[in-house]
C-alpha cells in the first residue's frame, strides 16, 4: 500500500471543481516492528526461531500492530513455516485464506493472509505472503490444514492467486465459466445505472464519493 | 401465462357468452383458493416466507401451507431473495418446469430490482429471467406484507379471463403498452 | 406421460458418461435406462433448489444403491459480492451490507465487523458500557432465534413437522424484541462502529424479562418433542460422525467441534464486548454426531437466557447512559426518533442543525456523506456466532471507505466437512448431517 493518498474523491472525471482532487495525504501503515514485541508475540517469535533455524531467512518482515502479530513470509518457505507452526508451536487451526489486492505495491500486488489459532495456547497469529501479479503462485497449504481447500479455491476465484499443489483449484463462488477475478481492484463493480423518470443514478462505483 | 395455448385443460372446452363469465369466476375462485407455492427461498426473504407459513402469520388459512418441492405440483413461485448470476439458469429451469397456470411473486427488493446489490453478481430484478406478476418491496418484507401481496395476487387471479376474453385482454394490454410513454422519457417533478 | 418432449428431462452423452435429468414422474424411464447401462456408478444431483438442503446448496452424490460413496458440495448460488460492494460505501454504511451475509445471525456479522473497525480506530476501550451490554443481549437473543431456525428446519428436513411450528413461534417472540429495540425484525444494522444505533426504548427491561420467562417455559415444552424420542435418536445417533482431529484440521468451529468434547467457545477464551463479566457455561457433548450437536444447540438456548437475564439486571442500573462512543468525530451525529412518516432524525436535532448552528449542520453533513477516516492497517476480529467462529479481516488504507473486508464465515468452513461426514453413509443421513452443520448459504457465498 502506498504511503500517500492522492485526491479526496473516488470516481475520477466527475466534474469536481472543489480543488480537493489535488489533495495529497500521508497514510503510512505500520512498518516493520522491532523487539520486544509485547504480549505473547515474543514467546512465539522465540519458539519459532528455536524450531526453525532459518527463521530470519524466511521472514521478510514482522509487524506488531493493534495487538496483532503479522509475519510476512516468503512464498517458497510458506509450507515449512506452516508445518513448524502447526506441529511445534501448536497452531492447530487455520481460519482460512484472505486475499488482498494492492495494485500500487508493484511486484507484490497480491497478498494472501492466513489467520492461525492455537487452541492449546489461546494465541492468534497472522501470516502474510505477497506475490506479483505476473507470477501469482503460492504453495498450497491443503496438506497442512485440510480446511484450506475451499478457502484457497475462493481466493483463486476472487483474486487469481494460483495455489500450487491444490488438489482441485476451480472456481467456487462464481459460475465455472466466469472470466476475470471479481475482487481485484481492477475489476469493475459491475453495477448499472438506475433510471427513473429522466434521471439516472450511477452505480456506487461511479458516483462522486469520497475516498 | 401469456400466449402459449395449453393443449389440455379447461381452456380447451370453453363455452361462450354469459356461461363463460360464470366459468371464469368459478375457475378463478378455485385457482386462487388453493395456490400451492414452490419452494424457491434463496436468502433472507426466505426466512420471512417461512415465518409467514409458520404459526403466527399463518398461510394455511389461504390453503398455501403446502410448499411443494416439485415444481410440477406448484402454481406459485415466490422468488424470495437475491438471485445471483449462477442461480439464474436454475430459476428459469424451475419456472419452465411448472405447469400452467403459474404465477410469480418477486418478494423483496433484491428479487424485484436487484435491491441494494447493484453489482456483477446479482441479477438486477428477477423479471430479467421470468415474467413477474407481483413485485413486493421490502428488505425483507414483513410476513404481513407478503400476505398482502398474495391477496392482491388472489384478486388478480380471480379476475383472470379465459378463452376469447383473455385474448381480448391481452391485445388491449399490449396496445396500451405500445402507446405508453417509455420509462426513459418519463419526466419527474423536477423536469 | 407428457405429450411433448420436455427439454429438461432427457439423457445425453458427455465425456463423463450418460447424464440423465429426472424431473418427476419419469422415474421408471430412468430406471430402465440405467438398467441397460453398463456402469454401476450413479451420480445424483441434489439442488440447488431442494427442500432439504438448507438453502441454495447443491450436493452431487455418487451412489451405490442407497450408500453414498462420494459427496461434493456445489456452492456459490447466492454469491452477492458483498465484500466488494463494501469497498464503495463508507465504514458505517458497510454495516447494512454486512448484516445480510449470514441472515439468520445478522447481529453477529455486524458485531464482528464493528469490533474490527473499532480495533482499527483504537476505540475498543471507549465503547460505553451500556453499548456493550446491549450488544451482548442482542447477540444472545440472536443466538436463540438462529438456533430456533436450525432446530426447526433440521427437524423438518428429517421428517418431524411439528417442531418447526413451535420453534418459529418462539422465534417470533424474539423477533418482537428485536422490533421493539431496533425497529426491524431481521437485518437490523443496529450495531454500528462505536456503539449501537439508538438507545433502548422505555420498558425494554420488563419486556425482556417477561420474554425470557416465557421462552424458558416454551423451551422446556419443546424439548419433550424430540429429546429422548427414539425415532429421532435412531435418525441422528451415530450419524454425521466427525471427531476432534477431523474437525481441527478442517477448521470447523461451533457446535460441530463442541460435539467432539472440545469446549472451544470464543466468548470464554477470547472474550469481547464484556463477555468475561457474565456467568455461563460452555455446552459440549462427546458423541461427535448429529444428536450431540442437536443437544448442544438445545442447551445453548438455556445458557443464552442466563446471559440475557444478567444483561437485563445490568441495564436496570444503566438508565440514561450513552450508547455511542463519546468521540464526536466518529459517533453518528443524529439521534433517531419515530416521526409521522416512520423512523428518522429526531426533530430536535433537525431544528438544531437547520435553525441554530451552522457548525452542527456541517458536522452532520460531513459525517453522513464522507464518514470518518480509519487509520491504515489490518485487523482480524472474531466473535462466536451460532455456527462457529465468525471472523472479520478488515483492511484500511486510511480512507473513509474500507479497503478490503473479508469474512471468515463459519458456515463456509464447516460445510467443507460434509464429505468427511457423509461418505459411506446413506442418502437420508446426508440430510441430517448437513442440517447439523447448520450452514446459512448467505454466509457461505457472501
Amino acid at each position: 500500500m502506498s504511503d500517500e493518498q492522492h485526491g479526496m474523491f473516488g470516481a475520477a472525471g466527475t466534474g469536481d471543481t472543489s480543488g480537493y482532487g489535488g489533495l495529497v495525504r500521508a497514510t503510512a501503515s505500520a512498518g516493520s516492528s522491532q523487539r520486544p514485541f509485547g504480549g505473547y508475540f515474543d514467546q512465539v517469535a522465540d519458539d519459532l526461531e528455536r524450531a526453525y533455524p532459518d527463521f530470519a531467512d524466511a521472514i521478510e518482515r514482522v509487524v506488531v500492530d493493534r495487538g496483532e502479530l503479522t509475519l510476512h513470509i516468503k512464498r517458497e518457505r510458506l509450507v515449512e513455516v506452516a508445518l513448524i507452526l502447526r506441529d511445534k508451536l501448536k497452531f492447530e487451526m487455520s481460519m482460512g485464506v484472505s486475499g488482498v489486492h494492492y495494485p500500487e505495491d508493484s511486484n507484490r500486488e497480491l497478498h494472501a493472509v492466513y489467520h492461525l489459532l492455537s487452541v492449546t495456547n489461546n494465541q492468534r497469529i497472522r501470516l502474510e505472503v505477497s506475490v506479483p501479479d505476473v507470477d501469482p503462485h503460492i504453495p498450497s497449504l491443503v496438506e497442512v490444514w485440510a480446511g484450506s481447500n475451499w478457502n484457497e479455491r475462493e481466493t483463486f476465484d476472487m483474486f487469481g492467486i494460483i495455489f500450487d499443489g491444490h488438489p482441485g483449484l476451480t472456481r467456487i463462488l462464481m459460475p465455472d465459466d466466469w472470466q476475470g477475478h471479481p475482487q481485484r481492484k481492477d475489476y469493475a463493480l459491475g453495477g448499472i445505472g438506475v433510471e427513473y423518470k429522466g434521471a439516472v443514478t450511477p452505480p456506487p462505483s461511479d458516483r462522486r464519493s469520497y475516498k | 401465462m401469456a400466449s402459449r395455448r395449453p393443449r389440455v385443460g379447461l381452456e380447451e372446452k370453453l363455452p361462450s357468452g354469459i356461461v363463460l363469465t360464470s366459468v371464469e369466476k368459478l375457475a378463478g375462485y378455485m385457482r386462487k383458493n388453493s395456490l400451492w407455492p414452490a419452494t424457491f427461498g434463496l436468502a433472507c426473504c426466505a426466512i420471512e416466507m417461512m415465518a409467514a407459513g409458520a404459526g403466527r402469520y399463518d398461510l394455511a388459512r389461504f390453503g398455501m401451507e403446502v410448499f411443494r418441492a416439485s415444481p410440477r405440483q406448484a402454481d406459485l413461485m415466490i422468488v424470495a431473495g437475491r438471485v445471483s448470476n449462477k442461480m439464474a439458469p436454475v430459476l428459469r429451469q424451475i419456472y419452465d418446469q411448472m405447469a400452467a397456470p403459474k404465477w410469480v411473486i418477486a418478494m423483496g427488493a433484491c428479487a424485484s430490482s436487484g435491491g441494494m446489490f447493484n453489482n456483477y453478481a446479482i441479477v438486477q430484478g428477477v423479471d430479467h429471467v421470468v415474467p413477474v406478476d407481483i413485485y413486493l418491496p421490502g428488505c425483507p418484507p414483513r410476513p404481513e406484507m407478503l400476505m398482502d401481496a398474495i391477496l392482491k395476487l388472489h384478486d388478480q387471479i380471480y379476475d383472470e379471463k379465459l378463452g376469447p376474453n383473455r385474448e381480448k385482454v391481452i391485445k388491449e394490454v399490449e396496445a396500451a403498452a405500445m402507446a405508453a410513454v417509455p420509462t426513459h422519457q418519463l419526466k419527474g417533478l423536477l423536469a | 406421460m407428457s405429450t411433448y418432449a420436455d427439454p429438461y428431462a432427457s439423457s445425453r452423452e458427455t465425456t463423463e458418461g450418460t447424464v440423465f435429468s429426472v424431473t418427476g414422474g419419469d422415474w421408471d424411464s430412468l430406471v430402465t435406462e440405467i438398467g441397460q447401462a453398463k456402469e454401476e456408478r450413479v451420480v445424483v444431483n441434489m439442488g440447488p433448489q431442494h427442500p432439504s438442503t438448507h438453502g441454495v446448496l447443491r450436493l452431487v452424490l455418487e451412489l451405490e444403491g442407497e450408500t453414498v460413496t462420494e459427496v461434493r458440495c456445489g456452492i456459490g448460488y447466492l454469491h452477492t459480492g458483498i465484500e466488494k460492494n463494501i469497498e464503495f460505501r463508507n465504514w458505517t454504511q458497510a454495516t447494512t451490507f454486512v448484516t445480510r451475509m449470514d441472515y439468520l445471525a445478522p447481529l453477529f456479522n455486524e458485531a464482528a465487523y464493528c469490533l474490527g473497525v473499532e480495533k482499527l480506530l483504537g476505540i475498543t476501550g471507549d465503547v460505553p458500557e451500556k453499548a456493550d451490554v446491549i450488544r451482548v443481549m442482542m447477540m444472545e437473543f440472536n443466538r436463540i432465534s438462529s438456533h430456533m431456525v436450525a432446530l426447526g428446519t433440521g427437524a423438518l428436513e428429517l421428517g418431524a413437522l411439528s417442531p418447526m411450528i413451535f420453534c418459529f413461534r418462539e422465534r417470533e417472540k424474539v423477533l418482537d424484541i428485536f422490533e421493539f429495540i431496533s425497529g426491524l425484525r431481521m437485518n437490523m444494522a443496529y450495531i454500528r462502529p462505536g456503539g449501537v444505533a439508538q438507545d433502548l426504548p422505555a420498558g425494554t427491561v420488563e419486556k425482556v424479562l417477561a420474554t425470557v420467562k416465557d421462552l424458558r417455559q416454551s423451551f422446556k415444552d419443546n424439548e419433550k418433542l424430540l429429546v429422548g424420542n427414539s425415532i429421532w435418536m435412531k435418525r441422528t445417533e451415530g450419524i454425521g460422525y466427525l471427531d476432534l482431529a477431523g474437525a481441527t484440521t478442517l477448521g470447523v468451529t461451533g457446535p460441530v467441534i463442541r460435539a467432539t468434547g472440545l469446549p472451544l467457545d470464543l466468548r470464554k477464551i477470547q472474550p469481547y464486548s464484556g463477555y468475561e463479566n457474565y456467568k455461563f457455561d460452555v455446552v459440549t457433548a462427546d458423541t461427535c454426531d448429529v444428536y450431540g450437536r442437536f443437544l448442544i444447540r438445545i442447551n445453548e438456548l438455556e445458557q443464552s437466557l442466563r446471559i440475557i437475564e444478567q444483561c437485563a439486571q445490568k441495564l436496570k442500573s444503566l438508565e440514561g447512559a450513552p450508547v455511542m462512543v463519546a468521540d464526536k468525530k466518529i459517533a453518528w451525529p443524529a439521534q433517531l426518533a419515530i416521526g409521522a412518516d416512520g423512523m428518522g432524525n429526531s426533530l430536535n436535532h433537525i431544528r438544531e442543525i437547520m435553525g441554530t448552528s451552522m457548525e452542527s449542520l456541517i458536522h452532520h453533513f460531513k459525517l453522513v456523506t464522507e464518514g470518518f477516516r480509519v487509520p491504515a492497517g489490518q485487523v482480524y476480529s472474531a466473535v462466536e456466532s451460532p455456527r462457529g467462529e465468525l471472523g472479520a479481516h478488515v483492511v484500511s488504507d486510511g480512507g473513509t471507505r474500507p479497503y478490503r473486508v473479508h469474512f471468515r464465515e463459519p458456515s463456509f468452513n464447516n460445510l467443507q466437512s460434509t464429505s468427511a461426514m457423509c461418505e459411506g453413509s446413506m442418502v437420508a443421513d446426508i440430510i441430517g448431517a448437513v442440517a447439523s452443520i447448520d450452514p446459512v448459504m448467505g454466509g457461505v457465498d457472501r
